[in-house]
């Protein structure tokens, strides 16, 4: 690779976000005062950007500055979702920042930063390279967390985050130095080729993917790494707990394609028995624990260590069909957070948070489509036909199924119905209860609520058409295995 | 007409409706009124055809539809009817008529989610009879849940929320172990849902049982059979009338077709296997549960605990294996989903002028409602069995089929004719005979046009089904020969 302007053009989509943040800074800077909207404009404009340039570069595969750097299908689809992400956190957060004083130029500069980190890890082709996006999108995130100052319990939930994250950071960085030990090199491909001789029993490689799977296991939020997830949840502004539902968990899922995949697939073995027991407990700890829940982002929280338990069921089988469904988990469950967050953000008023589950009541009747929306994004994330959460999981189950591992999936589909509970729970508050008195009206927000509905339809329209999203995400892995 | 997708648009001409009816009805209650009615009209006037152009002389699929759904699962949208399903089709396309006409002003709130839901449903419904894959059958199978859920619960009694939470639950965790046993049969039929083709792959003895199993859990709370039918009475009582309606004529109907499409022809042995704890739960069904029935207060929970001793006779007559019995069990489907609409709708009848179902309530009813009494009269002896009514083509079917091989399970299934009879007529009894001693009774108007069209529909059909079941029975033949053939199979292989 001696042609730099390759390693460039591989890179472009990064390079653009990087540079685009760095404008949006410099812009709101100068002209905030005047043009109010300026920086979330701007990011708007740079995800259309990086979307088209993502999309010039769709399905080239290459690595670029000495193989530190990956572009290969994965990369961009990952990338694809997140720029879908983030752009609808703007959009459903615009008026809840503005009515507590939050809407300014640094959260989206953060925002566009997190992502910068989500799309180096999605592509990045050495340890070096994963940890420094991983750890780009932690920062942003820790200051997106604790940015409510007046908030007690957004700062408390940002401290939080932040200590248990760096330590999370140290356990993945920890095992990452025992596979440098063992392998001599810190780049995937050359580990991947390292590890062709050393087996399960090698107790370096062990203590080397536990550290490694425990701080992905942190990232995503598995149990019983999931301590933070419902504090930072309930504790952050709600804009952020949207945005920290949705882009991470897909830096998350591609860490492990990363790591556990490209580098580490020929001891498969060793990282797949972490995987059940890191599976069933989120399951059991997820689903249960949420049914005591009566504030709805705690809820959703642990609902959220529910997926990942689903989703891991899908890493655990490890083969082609199983990551896809895992990919196909994430993108599905990332589409329902996003649209149950921003459910809750339409609700919210200037002094109300609209954060208890008994807020939702009588909304069939205050507002009945809001409530058909919450309706079908609360039947989704139960597994309900015909929304597209039921083939998430039946992708995952199949996927289970089909590495010989009946009985998870049969823990599997009890606690898919326990889970049912909690969200019928939502759906009864609003369909089958009156509205409180004191319940405030609801604000008007028409361009949230028509990218609400889009967001809602969708995931009823890809419940009845699941197929072309499930074909995307093996196209997306085909490669990489 | 063999191109034409009759079952499609059977399927998602009343899906449409209902969101047509929910979109254009949502401030005008008459204008939903009356499309309903016109959708589930033309809905019904669609099945039609597939009577009339139906070939009795095969057990084939008819009107088969097959096209690519999610590739990379191999999963089809793939539908057919055969003589069995196809009865279940009409009748519910039929009693979704009913439905709307008998809710026309019985229910007042939210009138276009009502009647938008009960269309939905209906096209749902028809979907899961309908489906020969195994994913789209589950697909209509479960979604079929959240219409229901949300009528007992926006529409239903008092006790509303927790009787439909728990028909959800339960329900749910009956059908979810059924998906591990069809992507498990998934794999053994070499990446392939079609039902057809689980019917023919050979499967293990231990493979088989738990297959059952996992069926056995889906049906048997749907049906319900003893001791999984504890969600009944509540949702029945709880839901309104017309939840009442579908759920006992149609939704319990799906369980039995669930045995018949998946559990008989897709695990034989082991429902040979196995067919003697069937047998037994049926019995306990059809004895204990009528006596439970006897002693009920409240009308809809004797007709829901009837429903049930009903039932038990549906599920003897499959797990008999003869063709008489399974024929007895599909007439006695049929016959229970007149009958039991019938009674669900005149206890709402009493309920919409009364407004309660204790049966201490009423007495004399006859005095002020002549032809309503005798309407149910009818009713009342069908669910006896008394010949002459559908409930006797059935049931004497079922008790004929069993008496050739189980003589004593026969004996025992006899005696509902004498405890079908003692809860039905006592009911009867309290209700409509003798004096007027509450005023409120006194003050009662005769059922009106509405009432007295929706019922004598379902009397003609009683009657038909009782005087002349011939042409009902033509239909099923070839096809439930077919099934005791694929019963009688050895499946496990050498």
């Amino acid at each position: 690779m001696t042609d730099i302007t390759a390693h460039w053009t591989l890179a472009l989509p990064e390079i653009w976000v990087l540079s685009m943040a760095c404008v949006t800074l410099l812009a709101d800077l100068f002209f905030a005062e005047k043009l109010r909207d300026i920086a979330a404009v701007l990011t708007g404009l740079t995800l259309l950007g990086a979307a088209a340039l993502t999309f010039m570069l769709m399905g080239q595969r290459g690595t670029a500055f000495d193989g530190m750097f990956l572009a290969d299908p994965f990369a961009n689809v990952i990338n694809l979702f997140s720029y879908l992400a983030v752009f609808l956190v703007v959009i459903y957060s615009g008026r809840y920042l503005r009515e507590r004083g939050l809407y300014r130029g640094e959260v989206f500069v953060l925002l566009l930063f997190a992502l910068l980190g989500v799309m180096i890890m999605a592509s990045g082709g050495n340890l070096l390279t994963i940890y420094l996006g991983l750890e780009l999108l932690a920062l942003s995130q820790y200051a997106l967390v604790a940015m409510y100052r007046d908030s007690l319990m957004a700062t408390e939930a940002g401290l939080k985050y932040f200590v248990l994250g760096a330590l999370a950071s140290g356990l993945l960085l920890y095992g990452m130095s025992l596979l440098y030990g063992l392998t001599g090199s810190l780049d995937v491909r050359d580990i991947a080729a390292g590890l062709v001789n050393v087996t399960g029993a090698n107790l370096v490689l062990v203590f080397a993917m536990v550290f490694i799977t425990a701080g992905i296991a942190f990232k995503l939020g598995a149990a019983p790494f999931h301590m933070w997830l419902p504090d930072v949840y309930q504790g952050a502004p709600t804009a952020v707990t949207l945005f920290l539902a949705s882009a991470p968990k897909l830096g998350a899922f591609a860490l492990i394609i990363r790591l556990l995949v490209d580098g580490s697939y020929g001891v498969m073995a060793v990282w797949q028995q972490i995987f059940i027991v890191l599976a069933i407990a989120s399951l059991v700890v997820g689903n249960v624990i949420a049914i005591a829940q009566g504030n709805i982002k705690r809820m959703l929280a642990y609902s959220t260590v529910g997926h990942v338990g689903f989703l891991s069921l899908g890493v655990l089988a490890g083969t082609l069909n199983g990551l896809a469904s895992a990919l196909f988990y994430t993108v599905v469950y990332v589409l329902m957070s996003l649209a149950g967050f921003g459910m809750i953000l339409l609700l919210t008023r200037a002094g109300f948070e609209a954060e208890r589950i008994d807020d939702f009541k009588g909304l069939a009747q205050r507002k009945p489509w809001y409530a058909a929306m919450m309706l079908i994004i609360m039947f989704s994330m139960a597994g309900v036909p015909p929304t597209v959460g039921f083939y998430a999981k039946l992708a995952v189950f199949q996927a289970v199924i089909a590495a010989g591992y009946v009985w998870i999936a049969v823990i599997g589909v009890l606690l898919a119905v326990i889970g049912a509970f909690y969200y019928l729970r939502v759906i009864k508050v609003m369909y089958f209860d009156a509205p409180e008195d004191a319940a405030p009206e609801i604000a008007r927000d028409d361009v949230a609520a028509a990218f609400m509905s889009v967001n809602s339809v969708a995931l009823l329209i890809l419940g009845i058409l699941p197929g072309p999203l499930m074909a995307f995400c093996i196209y997306a892995l085909q490669g990489v295995i | 007409m063999a191109y034409f997708p009759l079952l499609s648009l059977a399927i998602w001409t009343p899906v449409i409706g209902g969101i047509l009816t929910l979109v254009v009805g949502d401030r005008r209650p008459r204008a939903a009124r009356w499309a309903a009615l016109l959708f589930s009209i033309v809905a019904f006037a669609l099945t039609i055809p597939l009577y009339t152009d139906f070939n009795d002389h095969t057990a084939a699929m008819q009107f088969n539809e097959y096209a690519a759904w999610i590739p990379s699962l191999n999963i089809h949208y793939h539908l057919g009817v055969d003589g069995i399903s196809l009865w279940f089709i009409l009748l519910t396309s039929f009693l979704t008529i009913l439905v709307v006409i008998s809710s026309w002003t019985n229910i007042q709130q939210r009138v276009a989610q009502y009647m938008g839901a009960f269309l939905i449903m209906e096209g749902l419904m028809i979907g899961v009879f309908c489906a020969l894959d195994a994913i789209l059958f589950y697909v209509f199978w479960e979604a079929m849940l959240i219409p229901m859920f949300l009528i007992i619960g926006i529409w239903g009694g008092p006790n509303r929320v927790y009787a439909t939470i728990k028909f959800f639950l339960y329900t749910f965790l009956g059908s979810v172990l059924m998906l591990v046993a069809l992507l498990y049969l998934y794999f053994h039929a070499d990446h392939s849902f079609n039902l057809l083709t689980f019917q023919q792959i050979p499967i293990g003895s231990t493979a088989q049982i738990l297959i059952f199993i996992a069926f056995f859990l889906a049906f048997a709370v749907k049906i319900p059979m003893w001791p999984v039918h504890t969600w009944l009475p509540d949702a029945h009582v709880e839901a309104p009338t017309g939840g009442s309606v579908i759920l006992a004529a149609v939704m319990l109907k799906m369980g039995a077709y669930g045995f018949l499409r998946l559990s008989l022809p897709i695990v034989p042995d082991a429902s040979r296997e196995l067919a003697w704890i069937m047998i037994g739960l049926s019995l306990i069904a059809i004895i204990y549960v009528a006596l439970v029935a006897v002693v009920q207060e409240d009308m809809k929970k004797l007709i829901a605990y009837s429903s049930i001793a009903h039932m038990g006779f549906v599920t003897l007559g499959f797990f008999v294996f003869t063709a008489v019995a399974m024929e007895g069990s599909i007439i006695q489907m049929l016959s229970h989903g007149f009958v039991s609409a019938a009674m669900f709708l005149c206890v709402g009848v009493l309920y919409d002028r009364m407004h309660t179902r204790q049966i201490k309530a009423y007495g004399g009813v006859v005095n002020t409602m002549p032809i309503f009494a005798s309407l149910m009269m009818l009713f009342a002896m069908a669910n006896v069995g008394l010949p002459g009514t559908s409930g006797f083509v059935g049931e004497f079917m079922v008790v004929l089929g069993t008496y050739q091989v189980y003589p004593w399970a026969a004996i025992l299934a006899a005696t509902s004719l004498i405890t079908g009879a003692a809860y039905t007529l006592w009911l009867f009894k309290r209700v409509i005979f003798g004096a007027v001693t509450q005023p409120a009774v006194a003050a009662l108007k005769d059922a009106n046009g509405r009432e007295v069209l929706v019922l004598g529909s379902l009397a003609f059909f009683t009657l038909l089904l009782g005087v002349w079941p011939a042409p009902f029975l033509d239909i099923l033949h070839s096809s439930v020969h077919h099934l005791v053939e694929q019963v009688a199979m050895n499946k496990i292989p050498a």
